[in-house]
């Protein structure tokens, strides 16, 4: 799908992205300021970080966040998911 | 605008907004069984929620000159527990004779469990044997990749359902191509934070053909948006697509595919 008339996606998004890149900037230096850097989800954070020097940013960054493993689990035991996987070394 | 809503759960929804979405457009509502965010202690918890989405939730949306249709099953969240999803499973064949009922879902996985799996296996088989079209949840986060395939694997591999006939929803960049691939329709949903945003989910289109895509809001009990639909038009727009392009992704292609069901029916 390609619009008819294509627009400057700079002009569109370049102020909402500027903000959450200082979101991200912010959020890195109050976990570091606070000393929870050895959460999994911090490291597993960090660890996507580096997936926006590939190609497919997003996909890339989605997948470093997920569980890679491809067995079903013998049970659930919670509904809840927490945005990293647990287990990554 | 016209926009079909193919995913809200309306039960915990106000008439606020009933009215907001008829008023942004709005010509049909569809809502999916889901969790209501506590376990339902039996199945007679699950028959009176099945009463609510066939009977007094259509009634409601009536009021606001809205179609409400519904999906039914026992949602992956209350699948660890394979008694009582027997339990649910076998109230549901009755309840598909109820004329606002479009197929079976949302069903699929949640955390990729075993019991999980046994689960979505029993609602393919009603599907198959009932010829109903089914919607399927994919996991939330990091566990959304891992069960989007498993999904896809099981359901491509029974004979009896029709690709076309099947919605993988709550897909993104990681996991549309599988689904696509397949020969299955995908569902993009609109959440700031856990899943899309209108941006993202016009990268998709974009990226994965707009053939097969819908978009939804999901909208529940928890933090989601009634109105994300429109929003997500209104940011097409932005982008430069013509009032065609935006009719096709949020009127015609879900009226193409929720067609398939013959109680499906908008003016
Ligand atoms: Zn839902």
């Amino acid at each position: 799908m390609k619009p008819k008339e294509k627009q400057n996606t700079v002009e569109l998004y370049y102020m909402e992205a500027r903000a959450k890149l200082i979101d991200i900037a912010a959020f890195m230096d109050r976990i570091e300021r606070d000393g929870f850097t050895d959460d999994f989800r911090y490291k597993a954070f960090k660890d996507a970080l580096r997936e926006l020097d590939s190609e497919n940013r997003a996909q890339s960054v989605l997948l470093s966040l997920s569980d890679p493993t491809e067995e079903l689990i013998p049970f659930a035991t919670t509904k809840a998911a927490c945005g990293a996987w647990p287990d990554k070394p | 605008m016209r926009y079909i809503e193919p995913h809200a759960h309306m039960v915990s929804r106000t008439t606020d907004d009933y009215m907001a979405m008829v008023t942004a457009g709005c010509k049909a509502v569809c809502e999916p069984a889901f969790w209501a965010g506590f376990d339902r202690s039996s199945a007679h918890g699950f028959y009176d929620y099945f009463c609510q989405l066939t009977d007094y939730e259509p009634k409601r949306a009536a009021k606001f000159g809205l179609p409400h249709f519904s999906w039914l099953c026992i949602n992956p969240k209350e699948s660890e527990d394979v008694k009582l999803a027997d339990e649910v499973i076998a109230l549901i064949p009755e309840f598909l004779k109820r004329e606002n009922v479009l197929g079976i879902g949302e069903i699929g996985l949640n955390k990729n469990s075993r019991n999980e799996m046994t689960v979505l296996e029993k609602h393919v088989n009603v599907a198959a044997e009932n010829d109903q079209l089914i919607l399927v949840h994919t996991p939330h986060l990091e566990d959304k990749r891992k069960g989007t395939q498993l999904i896809v694997d099981l359901i491509k591999s029974d004979s009896r359902i029709d690709p076309g006939k099947v919605l993988i929803d709550h897909v993104e960049e990681h996991t549309a191509k599988y689904v696509m691939d397949a020969g299955f329709w995908g569902g993009l949903t609109l959440y700031p934070e856990s899943k899309c945003t209108s941006a993202r989910a016009i990268d998709i289109l974009e990226n994965f053909g707009s053939e097969r895509l819908w978009l939804n809001s999901a909208c529940d009990w928890g933090v989601s948006v009634p109105l994300a639909v429109p929003y997500a038009a209104h940011e097409m727009r932005r982008r430069g697509y013509d009032d065609d392009a935006i009719d096709q992704v949020f009127y015609r292609n879900p009226v193409k595919f929720l067609s398939q069901c013959p109680n499906f029916t908008v003016r």
